[in-house]
């Protein structure tokens, strides 16, 4: 390992900005961090890539001095980092762009970057000087946005180089991004990749936390693999391939569930002209038209908040139509009720997994009975069967390979993966003919995605037609047999995946359609 | 110091930190009695002494708990549900006065159908009076911490519009009182020459009975779903109106057998201070409890035995009889204070 690390820096030829030493952290039984040496160079992008757990977020909290490490020592440029300070660690020279944003929405670009540099009684005395000094760091590192301009009217990604410009204005040197590709378009990822090689240039060292292979394969220097709270794997990306970076991670190899060809047979949901009023700032739903058949996985990309959420709030029965006509099996939907839903033979796979998806203080028997415990089958007499809850649970976890629970856990305690688990299992346990998947490999893992993609396969094969939200394209193109785009609540015409490709998918997520569709957008918007 | 997350809270745990927090809620108040300037130990000796200290201070402690695991099941079976009824007084006014109406000659049963009638009739008062407030709320989206606590004012005001006026005791000279309840409804003592009735046995029973209800049955199934997360529970398809109806006819239910059990068991004939404020106290002791409807019967009991202890310790050592209000809600605060360490674990850099 200190081999590889030697040599990556010759590769570079960087001297050592950054060093983690021996650096351990215990959560009770649970060791997060296990004796982690890791070294970063000048002008170096070290890609810090490892499964939900793996103890990622826990090193870089530690770096930045959220939490105590229990041994180990941290040194920057050459100087020992006092342990436990987020300020001693902005003194030194390390940012942090967290994947959710902290920014002012009601504030301009500059103040946003200024708050909390200055005193707030003369936050507004050294403006020009912070104006100058801003527009020197956006021009030399391409970090291009206005600084008048209000956060609230800038797109994602530039929101995202607000946050960048607010490190580097503080002094960063080293900067720590956390999954910061995550909220982006591919186009968006271009830019933002081109721009992050012009900060490496510049002799920024950057830290670049991802669990998605082929953009650390696209933008690393050097590839740091954490499994289970240990380093398993450290060496420059030239040495680095796709499947042995999946296997780093996972401990062993994974196999990626392929699509099979299969005949799409009728028609079980359909929707002509649907339109959904969204409430105040939300996004309506305008004209949908989708057919969704046996054996059919239909995929729907776009950038989140372009009114996926009406789309599955309409599939789930939390909404119902304002216009249009919307059939499940040939029967009318005109009212919300998930109830009605489950009955129609619609299963749900939700976005949001800790918020709608399971009762976290419920045990995992609970949730796995949560839309089936009033049948016959787990209670009578208005008594719910506990052993009928327990046999099932052991069941589900056995077939599911749930893993870190049994039937009594807190379903709260579970990792994303095991907690997305839980859920197919109580949804395809209805046997669904319709299924709603919405983000159904979200923050999930290698390994868990590779899971939840078999089981939706698996249940296509068996005759279900699925709806696929997804922010991912490669999962869409992956998994879909048909693909349409949703962009400010149209929907695009679908097209089968042999003829998507993923430019033009993203081109068409940004809004540049079709020349009718973009401008029908544009008039939403 | 900083927190960390707990991955396992074992059981020991969960016991001590409570008790841990009355301990250091006794000793805060300490200082207020050296304040005070009586001796500390002895005054809480008076307070242990006037609480449990002898058979007749136990069995008043224990009269005192009742109404308070009833007031305190209502809260906790409503607030398990996110339904912040804090109209509880108000039910258990609701409870007394139904009873009344139908207990004082209006209706005859014999003894061991009485009671249980009496029980069902104060239920369905106190349950109709909290429906009022919870049907806004589903269909209008009114606060019903607001509607339920203003109603108590209503029903206590519509009480007194009936002592003093139509309900009024000829016999009882002048005295806004109602006549009594007839004898087969009169709640039956449970020692003699004390004030202790059998509506500690009831208070029990549904303390077991609400734990067993929300524990295992389908409709606590929902209550507990909908109360630790609504948004899931929607999704899942449980019917969301129907649980927070049926919970506010349990809880309004529980405090107006409350009002039943103060009425049948202890004065026999409604007053306007029949009630202390008990359903106010029965918020503390649910919170106290953590909510669990058998945790009640014991955070009603050390309630009751801190309010009738205070008045003993206020008489022997002439401090006032506020401490103990003060000293409930320091316990009540240090326990919920300590849910937080039961839950993380404090670490000093």
């Amino acid at each position: 390992m200190a081999q590889a690390q030697a040599s990556a820096a010759a590769a570079t030829g960087a001297e050592p900005v950054l060093r983690l030493s021996g650096i351990t952290k215990r959560f009770g039984a649970l060791v997060a961090n296990d004796a982690i040496s890791l070294g970063l160079g000048r002008g170096e992008i070290l890609a810090l890539l490892g499964e939900n757990g793996a103890g990622k977020t826990t090193l870089m909290s530690i770096l930045f001095g959220h939490y105590l490490a229990d041994e180990g020592e941290i040194a920057v440029f050459g100087g020992a980092l006092p342990p436990g300070s987020p300020k001693a660690a902005i003194a030194a020279g390390v940012g942090m762009v967290h994947q959710h944003f902290t920014l002012g929405e009601n504030l301009t670009v500059l103040d946003n970057i200024v708050l909390g540099t200055e005193p707030l009684w003369r936050l507004k005395q050294n403006r020009a000087a912070a104006l100058r000094h801003v527009e020197d760091l956006a021009a030399r590192f391409g970090l291009q946005v206005e600084s008048r301009r209000l956060v609230r009217d800038l797109s994602v990604g530039e929101r995202q180089r607000v946050e960048i410009l607010k490190a580097l204005y503080r002094g960063a040197r080293v900067l720590i991004l956390d999954e910061p590709t995550a909220v982006l378009t591919p186009q968006e990822v271009e830019s933002f990749f081109a721009t992050l090689k012009t900060m490496a240039a510049e002799g920024l060292s950057i830290i670049f936390i991802s669990h998605k292979l082929n953009e650390v394969m696209a933008i690393a220097d050097r590839v740091a693999v954490l499994r289970q709270g240990r380093l398993v794997a450290d060496f420059p990306i030239a040495e680095a391939s796709r499947e042995g970076l999946a296997e780093a991670m996972v401990g062993r190899a994974v196999a990626l569930p392929e699509r099979s060809r299969l005949e799409p047979g009728a028609p079980l949901l359909r929707m002509e002209g649907v339109g959904l009023r969204g409430a105040e700032g939300k996004v309506s739903l305008e004209n949908l038209d989708i057919t969704l058949c046996e054996k059919e996985i239909f995929g729907i990309a776009g950038v989140s908040g372009n009114g996926q959420a009406a789309l599955a709030a309409l599939i789930s029965g939390l909404d119902a139509p304002t216009a249009g006509r919307f059939e499940i099996l040939g029967d009318a939907i005109a009212e919300a009720s998930p109830g009605a839903m489950l009955k129609r033979g619609v299963g749900r796979v939700p976005e949001d997994r800790h918020a709608t998806g399971v009762v976290g203080d419920f045990t995992v028997e609970e949730n796995l009975v949560l839309e089936a415990y009033g049948g016959d089958r787990f209670s009578r007499f208005g008594f719910v069967k506990g052993v009928a809850l327990r046999r099932n649970a052991e069941e589900k976890i056995a077939a599911f390979d749930i893993r870190g629970a049994d039937a009594t856990t807190a379903t709260r305690s579970l990792s994303g993966g095991n907690m997305q688990k839980v859920i197919l299992a109580r949804v395809l346990d209805q046997k669904p003919r319709i299924i709603l998947a919405n983000q159904p490999t979200r923050g999930l893992d290698v390994g868990a995605a590779a899971a939840v993609q078999a089981l939706l396969f698996q249940a296509r094969a068996e005759g279900a037609g699925i709806v696929l939200i997804s922010e991912d394209l490669e999962e869409l193109l992956q998994m879909s047999d048909r693909i349409a785009v949703l962009y400010h609540g149209r929907l695009s015409a679908p097209v089968p995946v042999e003829e998507a490709d993923l430019r033009t998918l993203g081109l068409m997520m940004a809004g540049h359609g079709t020349a009718e569709h973009s401008d029908e957008g544009r008039h939403a918007s | 110091m900083r927190l960390e997350p707990r991955a396992h809270v074992p059981l020991w745990l969960n016991l001590a930190a409570p008790l841990t927090a009355i301990a250091l809620a006794f000793l805060l108040c300490g200082l207020l009695i050296a304040w005070a300037g009586a001796p500390v130990l002895a005054a809480y000796g008076a307070l242990v002494k006037g609480a449990l200290g002898s058979v007749f201070a136990l069995s008043e402690t224990l009269t005192r708990a009742a109404p308070l695991i009833f007031t305190g099941l209502a809260a906790a079976v409503a607030f398990r549900a996110k339904l912040w009824n804090i109209g509880g007084e108000g039910q258990l006014y609701a409870g007394a006065l139904a009873a009344t109406y139908v207990g004082t000659g209006l209706v005859t049963l014999p003894p061991l159908l009485m009671v249980p009638f009496l029980f069902l009739v104060g239920a369905l008062a106190g349950g109709l009076l909290l429906l009022l407030p919870v049907i806004l709320k589903l269909k209008l989206k009114v606060d019903e911490v607001v509607t339920t606590l203003l109603l108590n004012f209503v029903v206590l005001l519509f009480a007194n519009y009936l002592l003093f006026g139509p309900w009024k005791d000829p016999l009882a000279m002048g005295w806004p009182q109602a006549a009594p309840i007839i004898d087969e409804g009169v709640l039956s003592p449970l020692i003699p020459r004390t004030r202790l009735h059998s509506g500690l046995l009831w208070a029990v029973f549904f303390a077991v009975a609400a734990w067993a209800f929300i524990r295992y049955s389908k409709w606590g199934f929902e209550i507990r779903a909908v109360g630790n997360n609504p948004e899931a529970a929607r999704f899942a398809g449980i019917p969301m109106g129907a649980t927070v109806l049926r919970t506010a006819l349990l809880s309004g239910g529980l405090a107006g057998m409350a009002g039943v059990c103060e009425l049948a068991g202890l004065k026999g004939y409604l007053t306007l201070d029949i009630s202390p404020g008990f359903g106010y106290t029965g918020i503390a002791v649910a919170m106290l409890a953590g909510l669990h409807p058998l945790g009640v019967i014991a955070a009603a009991i050390f309630v009751a035995a801190i309010y009738n202890g205070a008045d003993a310790m206020s008489r022997a050592m002439s401090i006032s009889n506020y401490l103990a209000d003060v000293l409930t809600a320091t316990a009540l605060l240090l326990v919920l204070a300590s849910v937080l360490f039961v839950r993380y674990r404090p670490r000093l850099r």
